[in-house]
């Protein structure tokens, strides 16, 4: 079976292609947030639950310039997301089979 | 005396609220409606801006937008006061269920309840929402 990165750029307050993503990704499979998509990664917030829960299935990782864009360097995130640059962004892409955008 | 000519008489004022519900950068719409409001205020009408669902995330302090090449327009915000738009609603519910407060946004705001917001959008007379 092949490992996939999922790409998730919508917050989870306007669209539900996180909701739909951690429904349908298979255990062991990898969650990149960003774009919009970073908003998920915060601590505090209501979405935050469904991303909790689905961490003892699925690794989650979230874009560090799009967190510095939208001001959440100053937030708490979600104990055990990983922060990546471009760089890890392109590792993640080539350590994975497959990459899926829920656009 | 001519169309363009300026009329006597009383001038009509009217209600004009713009209904923010976007997060900044994923697309063009906060910066959009942000420069529509500054353009707006230009012509003496009674301004009120409103950020609910994820507009409220167009306030958030500390936003660097160095590493993703696009503009920080997050300070802009600053420049309602100097418009005399004095009239900025941010919705209680919103902020709530992101985590956030009124102390995390970059301007002061008048953080009020879905309730009181429903009231002051009845009564205006344009709402422009994006």
């Amino acid at each position: 079976m092949s490992r996939m990165l999922h790409l998730i750029n919508k917050s989870p307050f306007d669209r539900n292609a996180l909701d739909s993503c951690l429904r349908l990704a298979t255990a062991g499979s990898s969650v990149l947030l960003i774009e919009d998509g970073v908003y998920a990664a915060m601590r505090h917030a209501a979405s935050a639950e469904a991303v909790i829960r689905a961490m003892n299935k699925l690794k989650f990782y979230v874009l560090g310039p799009d967190v510095a864009a939208r001001g959440l360097t100053d937030v708490s995130l979600i104990d055990g997301i990983v922060v990546v640059d471009y760089a890890g962004f392109v590792d993640l892409v080539v350590e994975h089979d497959v990459a899926q955008s829920w656009l | 005396m001519e169309p363009w000519e300026e009329q006597d008489g009383p001038e009509v004022v009217k209600r004009f609220m713009y209904v923010n519900r976007r997060a900044p950068y994923g697309t063009i719409y906060a910066l959009e409606c942000l420069e529509v409001v500054l353009i707006a205020a230009a012509f003496d009408q009674d301004v009120s801006v409103v950020f609910v669902d994820d507009g409220v995330y167009q306030l958030k302090k500390n936003q660097d937008t160095t590493a993703i090449g696009m503009k920080n327009f997050s300070k802009t915000y600053r420049a309602l006061d100097d418009y005399d738009v004095e009239k900025i609603y941010v919705e209680k519910e919103s902020l709530e269920k992101r985590g956030l407060t009124a102390g995390d946004l970059v301007i002061p705001v008048e953080v009020i309840a879905a309730d009181k917001l429903r009231e002051i959008m009845a009564q205006q007379d344009v709402v422009i929402s994006s």
